[in-house]
Formats: structure tokens, C-alpha cells, sequence
């Protein structure tokens, strides 16, 4: 077993995951290829969109090729933070609108 | 504007084109050999489709030092193009159909003969492109006029803008550049470049500001033209999109960010062999300041000088025989077959 979990350089083996399972792999790659293509969003907006989530799912490998990805798109600085912020208000706000359960709760609870 | 010393100024052993030939073909790990690759695709020996373009770089004086210069241009080099080989260019234009010649440097504009030189070729009745950075425009009154002496010579302009965020221009061009470029491309929108009804060319350069290929050229230009208009009411015709080669001052910013292999795997990955069918160096020859020809700017600042039977100067100029050559490539000419491909005018695909 490795000594960690992430290595930078799996990320280019990211396509090897077919060798366990080609044709599920297959698919996904053929999928993921066609989500990312120009469409009624640009390659720019997908790009921001994927580099918001990665952050959101705190995937390591998502966040070193969509900062790349988002760039090469023309992306700038100000609107990759921006995105970032994004997905920390959604994050965010997940947990914070839970406060109201628990005010649900609490609220039934007490007298 | 500040600028930094050259890499031939600071005695940078990256100046020596053995140890970047050194190091594009032994310092990093499974890169292949681009001729192997040109093989694999039917391309080797790569030859010529004709000669359409004449790129003479009259110099390698600048008044800017850009941190991805493949020339190493700056204001430290001296090296200019003597009138005597000028001459020898112009001889060769008038009796040879090649029907554009591409000035660059350098800063060509600050080579004493620059308007003799383009008046003689304009006799001639040959499309100019002159490579321009926008700032020598501005940078001192004896240039302040360029704008008019390039209209009336009905001189193409194109000009590097990496980004319309001035910050990201100024990191690779200089302080200061981005404000001084405004100007200037606000005076040659003025004379009538880049005006939907003149025929005067303004085109724009984009080049990555780090290590990183170029994105869509149509996305971009679109970009370009739209911020450029809304913020600073400038117009252009097109955006080149325009990848940075592994050379010179590039490779030094690659080496000394750690980016270096990580940049020659990403050229390796994006290699099309679509692109490669359409490499500039296959229908333009390059001129150097010293009368030496090349089959690109790239190969010129390597020192890989053509390889013909009749002899690497424009003294020895033979059409048949440079038609005929073989081009010689090297580990750097990834940077031509990435993505969308990539020359001195954009995209090749």
C-alpha cells in the first residue's frame, strides 16, 4: 500500500481505471467528453462550473486540471476565485439553512 | 516600464543554444523524439510546400525585455541587419514570387533602415507584415509617427496583447506595457487600422501568460474584441493564438518554476498530426540579422540553419534547392503541433 492517498501523477492515469472495468470506464470517458464539448454553456462556463465543484468535493486532482483547464479557456484570476466563492456560499449555506431544522427541532422540544 | 538584462546580457548559460538543444533532448523523461512522432504520421523527412513568406528579422534590439522571448530580444542586444543584407533580401523578392515578407526582431521599428526597408519592399509590390509591440509607438518622439508611415505604406500590423487583464500582460511584457499598449493601439485604430472599412490590418497576439497552452483562438478573439471595445474602444481584425515554444527566456521560466516536464508532456499530449501537416516552417523561410537562413524564428534562435546543398546564406540563395530541403526539427517543434496547432499567424488547423 502507498504511504498517501494522492500522488499528482495519478491524475494522468486517470484513464486506467478502464483496465478493472473497460466498458463502464468507456462509457464514462465518452460521457465525460461530451459534458465538457461547447454547447449551450461555453468551454469556459463548464470549466468554472467543474473547478467550483471540485472545490466543493475537495478532489485534489479536479482542482490541479480545472484551475489548468479553466485558464487555457481564458479564464482569469478574479473569475476563478469567484467561482471558488461559489462554491463556498452553496457549501456553506448547506449547512447554515440546516439551522433551521434545528431550530425545528429545538423549538419543539423546548418550552 | 522596467526591463530586465537578456540572457546573453547576464551570461545565462540557457543562452547558449547547445545547452537548450542539451536540454530539450535529455533533460526530461518520456518525451519521444518528434522526428518519431513525424514518422508515425507519413511526415518524415518533412519537407516544403513552397515559399510564401519571407520572415527577416532585421535585429534583435528591443525596448522591451518580455520574460517568454525566444529571440532574447531587450535593449542590450546590438545585433542588427546590415543594409548590405537587406539589399540581398531585396534581390531575392524581386525575383522570386514570394508574395509576403514578415518583419520582425527585436523591435524592428528601431533599426535605423527600418523605412528604407519597407519602402523598397512596398516598390516591390509585396504584402508587409510588421511584428510591432505596440509600446515603441510611444516610447520616444522620433517613433511617435509610426502609425502614419505604416498606413501609408499599407503595412500589416500585428501585435502581441498576451491579456486584456493588464496585470497578466504587464507579468510577461513589463510594467506598464498594457497602458502603453492601449495608447499605441488607440493612435493605429485612429489611421485607420482595424476599422471595419479599411483595409488596413490590425491583428492582435495572444500568447499564454505562463505555462499552459492556448485556449480556443475563436473564444478568445471574441473576448478580446469584446472587453477591448467596451473598456477602451479599440478595434482589431483577428487574435492569433499563438503557443509559447520551450526556448530561450520560455524555457528558462520553465526550468526555474518546475514546470518544465509537466509543459513538455502537455505538448507531447496534445500532438495532432493535422496540426503538423500544417507547420508554418513548411511554407516560410526565416532570415536572420546575419544573412543566415532558417526554416523558422524558432529554428533561427537555436542556430539550426537550413539544410540545403547550395549553402545556408542569402548569398547562396537557391530556390530549387530550399524547395527541395529537408526542414530540420528538433524537440522544440512540439510547440507547433499542440491543440489547434500554432504559428506566426495563429491556429493552423
Amino acid at each position: 500500500m502507498e504511504k498517501t492517498y494522492y500522488y499528482p501523477e495519478d491524475l494522468k492515469k486517470f484513464g486506467s481505471v478502464r483496465e478493472f472495468q473497460p466498458e463502464l470506464g468507456e462509457k464514462f470517458f465518452n460521457y465525460y467528453n461530451s459534458v465538457f464539448k461547447e454547447g449551450a454553456l461555453t468551454q469556459r462556463e463548464k470549466a468554472l462550473i467543474a473547478l467550483a465543484v471540485s472545490h466543493a468535493v475537495q478532489c485534489p486532482y479536479c482542482i490541479d486540471a480545472y484551475t489548468s483547464g479553466s485558464i487555457e479557456k481564458g479564464a482569469t484570476e478574479e473569475q476563478m476565485m469567484e467561482a471558488v466563492h461559489v462554491a463556498t456560499a452553496i457549501k456553506g449555506g448547506a449547512a447554515l439553512v440546516h439551522g433551521v431544522q434545528m431550530m425545528n427541532k429545538a423549538k419543539s422540544i423546548l418550552m | 516600464m522596467t526591463t530586465m538584462r537578456s540572457l546573453q546580457g547576464q551570461g545565462h548559460h540557457l543562452s547558449d543554444t547547445f545547452v537548450q538543444l542539451d536540454v530539450l533532448n535529455n533533460h526530461h523523461a518520456g518525451i519521444p523524439p518528434f522526428g518519431a512522432r513525424m514518422e508515425a504520421i507519413g511526415l518524415s523527412p518533412l519537407k516544403p510546400t513552397a515559399i510564401d513568406t519571407l520572415q527577416v528579422n532585421i535585429g534583435k534590439m528591443c525596448n522591451q525585455t518580455c520574460k517568454h522571448c525566444h529571440v532574447d530580444a531587450g535593449p542590450d542586444r546590438k545585433e542588427m541587419m546590415t543594409r548590405e543584407i537587406m539589399e540581398h533580401c531585396l534581390d531575392i523578392l524581386r525575383h522570386h514570387a514570394i508574395p509576403t515578407v514578415d518583419i520582425t526582431g527585436g523591435a524592428p521599428e528601431m533599426h535605423p533602415e527600418f523605412r528604407w526597408f519597407v519602402g523598397e519592399i512596398r516598390k516591390l509590390g509585396k504584402h508587409i507584415i510588421d511584428r510591432c509591440n505596440l509600446t515603441i509607438i510611444r516610447a520616444n518622439k522620433k517613433y511617435h509617427d509610426l502609425p502614419d508611415f505604416l498606413a501609408r505604406h499599407e503595412v500589416g500590423v500585428v501585435s502581441s496583447l498576451p491579456h486584456y487583464v493588464a496585470g497578466r500582460t504587464d507579468r510577461q511584457r513589463g510594467d506598464g506595457v498594457f497602458e502603453a499598449s492601449i495608447e499605441a493601439l488607440t493612435l493605429l485604430n485612429r489611421v485607420g487600422y482595424g476599422q471595419e472599412d479599411s483595409s488596413l490590418q490590425l491583428n492582435l497576439v495572444y500568447n499564454p501568460t505562463g505555462a499552459f497552452l492556448p485556449g480556443d483562438q475563436q473564444q478568445l478573439e471574441a473576448d478580446f474584441k469584446r472587453i477591448l471595445k467596451e473598456q477602451y474602444q479599440i478595434d482589431f481584425n483577428n487574435l492569433y493564438a499563438i503557443t509559447n515554444m520551450p526556448i530561450s527566456r520560455f524555457l528558462d521560466y520553465l526550468l526555474s518554476s518546475g514546470n518544465y516536464q509537466a509543459y513538455m508532456e502537455k505538448l507531447l499530449e496534445s500532438f495532432n498530426p493535422a496540426a503538423a501537416q500544417g507547420l508554418m516552417c513548411r511554407n516560410t523561410l526565416s532570415v536572420s540579422w546575419d544573412g543566415y537562413l532558417y526554416d523558422c524564428d524558432f529554428n533561427q534562435m537555436l542556430d539550426m540553419k537550413v539544410n540545403t546543398l547550395a549553402g545556408p546564406h542569402i548569398k547562396d540563395f537557391d530556390l530549387e534547392a530550399l524547395t527541395d530541403r529537408e526542414i530540420r526539427i528538433d524537440q522544440h517543434c512540439y510547440g507547433c503541433t499542440a491543440g489547434a496547432g500554432s504559428s506566426c499567424g495563429g491556429e493552423t488547423v
